[in-house]
C-alpha cells in the first residue's frame, strides 16, 4: 500500500512586480519560507528531491537549468532535482510528480518549488509568450492568444447560458475582496460592483481587454513564486516537522485536444471534468465534500465553467450561485478564497503551487481575519494548462 | 509685494487661460476622484507631495519627480509661460498630478503625469482629463507628448494611436529634450475620447468640498517603510 503523502511546509511571495530581483532568488525565497515554516530549515538536506515548476524562465528570462541553479542556490547538493513544465498547470504537475516520488517509495521528504517572472518584460511580451502554449500553426500563429481564447469562450458560454457583464463583475468584487485579505496577492485594492459596471465612469474604469472581458474580467500579469513541502506521512521522518501534516487526499490530472476546435463543444472543459473526477475518487469524496476551492481564473468566467466540471452546480448553472453571492468567504461554497488569478495573480509557473499553498492556510485555520473559511475540511485546487487541454485536480484535507 | 524692473523682465506675459471645470471620476475601489485645477497657493503641498518620490528610480519616478517639481516651482515664481496642473484628490488626499503648457492657441506641450495612487487608473485619468482641457476646454488643435517610462509610452503613444513627429526633428521637438515627439491630434482626441476620457460634471458642492484643501500622502506604495509625521 502506497503511503500516505501530506504538506508539512509552505512558502509565499507578495505576488506583483518583482522585476528587479533574479528569479532564482524569489524561488529561493520561498522555499526557505517553506522549510522555516516546517522547522527543518538548519535541517534543509532532509529534502530527498526538489521538482521546480516554471514555464517561461528560457523565453523570458533567458535562463535555463533553473533546478540545478535552485538547488545550488539553497545549498541542497547533491538533492536530486528536475524542472517541470507544463505551461500554466506547471505548478499542479510539479506537485504530482512529487506526490508521486513519495507515494513510490523514492523519497521521504520532497519540496516543490513554482515561480514565474514576467514582468521584465512588456506585458505585449508576456502575452506573446503564454499564446506559444497553443498550437502553433491553427492557433498562435494565427494570432490567437489566452485573452482572445478567453473572450470567444466568455461569448459563447455567456449567450449560452444568460450570462451577463455583471455577473463576471460580480466574480471580480468577490475575488478583490479576498485578495485585499490576502498579504500575498498581488492585487490587494477591493473593487465594488457599481465602480466597474454601474458608474458612468465604468466603462473607462474597467475598459474593455478582449470584449466581452474587461479589466476587471482578467487576471494581471504577475511575477511570484510559492513551495509546498511533501513528506511521507509514514515515515518516522514525518515527526520532525512543526506543523501537522495537511494531506492529500486527491489527486488527478488529463489532458483534451491541443487545439480548441478540435473539441466536440468548445465550452466542454474535459480536462477539467475527468482530472476532478479522479481527484475526488482518489479522495473518496463528492463535490459536495468540498469545503471550498481554488479554481484556475485567469479569466474570471473559467471560475463558473470549471465549478460546473467539477460538479459544484450543473452545467450553466454556477451564475445563480454567483448571485447569490454563495461563493463568497462566508458562502456555501467559498471559491477563490485567495483572491483567485483575477486577484491574487499568475505567475504561470508558480500558480498551481500558490493555489495550494492556500489549501494548506485554509486547512491550518492560519488564513487573515475576515478570509478565513469556517471549520474546512476538504479544499481542493484545480490547475488548468492550456485553455484546458493539461489540468491538474488537487484535494487536500485536513486530518 | 513690489515686483521691481529686473523682476518684471524675468517673468513671462500674463495671459489667463480659461478655468478647467472640476469633475468626479468614481474609482474602481468605489472612492470618488476630484480631478480640479490646482491654483498657485496650493504649490506648496503639490511640491510636498512630489518630493519623497525623488528618490524612487523604479519607473522612473525619479526623473518625472524632479522633473515635475521644476516645473511646478517655475509656475509658482513666474518662470513659464502658461502652465496649468490639474489634481486628482481622494477625500482631499492628493492621487496624482498632472502638468501642461499652453505654448499658442493651437498647440499644448504635455508636460508630466504622476500617480501617486497606483493600481486604479489614476495616471490614465489624469492624463485624459489634461488632454480633455487642451482640446475641449482651450480649444488647441494638437498636443505635443513625449513618455519617460515604458509605461507611459504604452499608456500615451500606444493607447492613442499618437502621430510620431520624430521625423520633423528638429523643427518639430517637445520641449522636454530630444526624445522622440508624439502628438495628439483633435482626430485622435475624438477617436478615444469616450474610451479614455471620463467625469461626472458638475461636481456636488459638497463633493467638491472635500477636496477644497489638499493634503499630502501619507504613506506612498512607491516607498515601502515611508511614513509622513
Amino acid at each position: 500500500m502506497a503511503p500516505r503523502v501530506g504538506i508539512v511546509g509552505i512558502g509565499h511571495i507578495k505576488f506583483g512586480n518583482l522585476s528587479e530581483y533574479d528569479l532564482v532568488d524569489i524561488m529561493a525565497y520561498t522555499a526557505t519560507d517553506a522549510l522555516r515554516d516546517a522547522g527543518i530549515l538548519a535541517d534543509r538536506r532532509m529534502v530527498d528531491q526538489l521538482f521546480v515548476a516554471n514555464m517561461g524562465g528560457g523565453v523570458i528570462n533567458h535562463q535555463t537549468g533553473i533546478a540545478s541553479a535552485l538547488v545550488s542556490r539553497l545549498g541542497l547538493e547533491p538533492t536530486p532535482a528536475e524542472l517541470v513544465e507544463n505551461g500554466p498547470a506547471s505548478g499542479g504537475s510539479a506537485i504530482k510528480l512529487g506526490y508521486m516520488a513519495v507515494a513510490s517509495g523514492m523519497a521521504d521528504v520532497v519540496m516543490v518549488v513554482g515561480g514565474e517572472t514576467m514582468r521584465k518584460v512588456t506585458g505585449w511580451k508576456a502575452t506573446d509568450f503564454v499564446a506559444t502554449l497553443g498550437h502553433p500553426e491553427a492557433e498562435y500563429g494565427m494570432g490567437l492568444t489566452l485573452p482572445a481564447f478567453g473572450a470567444m469562450f466568455a461569448r459563447l458560454y455567456m449567450e449560452r447560458y444568460g450570462v451577463t457583464e455583471r455577473d463576471l463583475a460580480l466574480v471580480a468584487v468577490k475575488d478583490h475582496a479576498n485578495a485585499a485579505r490576502n498579504k500575498y496577492a498581488h492585487v490587494q485594492e477591493p473593487c465594488t460592483i457599481e465602480a466597474i459596471h454601474e458608474s458612468p465612469d465604468a466603462h473607462v474604469v474597467n475598459n474593455y481587454v478582449a470584449e466581452p472581458l474587461r479589466l476587471y474580467s482578467v487576471c494581471p500579469v504577475s511575477d511570484g513564486a510559492a513551495t509546498v513541502i511533501l513528506v511521507n506521512m509514514d515515515s518516522p521522518k514525518a515527526a520532525a516537522f512543526r506543523h501537522p501534516p495537511i494531506r492529500i487526499a486527491g489527486l488527478g490530472s488529463a489532458t483534451d485536444t491541443h487545439c480548441v476546435h478540435n473539441r466536440k463543444d468548445p465550452l466542454h472543459l474535459d480536462a477539467v471534468r475527468l482530472s476532478a473526477e479522479k481527484a475526488l475518487a482518489m479522495a473518496k469524496l463528492t463535490p459536495q465534500d468540498i469545503s471550498f476551492a481554488e479554481l484556475h481564473d485567469a479569466f474570471v468566467v473559467l471560475e463558473l465553467a470549471i465549478a460546473e466540471e467539477v460538479g459544484f452546480y450543473p452545467r450553466g448553472k454556477a451564475v445563480e450561485a454567483v448571485r447569490r453571492n454563495e461563493n463568497a468567504i462566508d458562502g456555501k461554497l467559498p471559491l477563490n478564497t485567495s483572491g483567485g488569478l483575477k486577484a491574487k495573480g499568475h505567475p504561470v509557473g508558480a500558480t498551481g503551487v500558490s493555489q495550494v499553498v492556500e489549501l494548506v492556510r485554509q486547512l491550518r485555520g492560519k488564513a487573515e481575519p475576515g478570509r478565513q473559511v469556517k471549520n474546512p475540511r476538504y479544499g481542493m485546487a484545480v490547475n488548468f494548462g492550456g485553455f484546458g487541454n493539461n489540468v491538474v485536480a488537487i484535494i487536500c484535507a485536513k486530518e | 509685494m513690489a515686483i521691481d524692473d529686473l523682476e518684471k523682465k524675468l517673468r513671462p506675459p500674463a495671459d489667463p487661460l480659461k478655468p478647467y471645470p472640476a469633475k468626479m471620476i468614481t474609482l474602481a475601489n468605489g472612492k470618488t476622484m476630484v480631478v480640479r485645477e490646482a491654483s498657485r497657493e496650493e504649490v506648496g503641498v503639490l511640491l510636498g507631495t512630489i518630493y519623497p518620490l525623488l528618490g524612487c528610480p523604479k519607473d522612473f519616478y525619479d526623473i518625472v519627480a524632479a522633473r515635475m517639481y521644476s516645473e511646478i516651482l517655475a509656475w509658482y515664481r513666474y518662470r513659464v509661460a502658461n502652465e496649468f496642473v490639474l489634481v486628482g484628490a481622494v477625500d482631499g488626499v492628493i492621487a496624482g498630478i498632472v502638468n501642461s503648457r499652453q505654448v499658442d492657441p493651437s498647440l499644448g506641450m504635455s508636460l508630466h503625469t504622476l500617480a501617486v495612487d497606483r493600481g486604479l487608473r489614476v495616471g490614465a485619468q489624469l492624463f485624459a482629463a489634461k488632454m480633455e482641457h487642451h482640446i475641449d476646454v482651450l480649444g488647441e488643435d494638437e498636443v505635443l507628448v513625449v513618455a519617460e517610462s515604458p509605461i507611459g509610452f504604452k499608456r500615451w503613444m500606444i493607447e492613442y494611436e499618437l502621430e510620431d513627429r520624430s521625423a520633423g526633428y528638429p523643427a518639430v521637438r517637445h520641449e522636454l529634450g530630444g526624445v522622440p515627439t508624439y502628438a495628439l491630434t483633435r482626430t485622435l482626441w475624438e477617436k478615444h475620447r469616450r474610451n479614455k476620457c471620463t467625469g461626472v460634471r458638475p461636481v456636488p458642492p459638497e463633493i467638491l468640498a472635500t477636496a477644497d484643501k489638499l493634503r499630502m500622502p501619507a504613506e506612498y506604495c512607491q516607498l515601502p517603510g515611508f511614513r509622513r509625521e
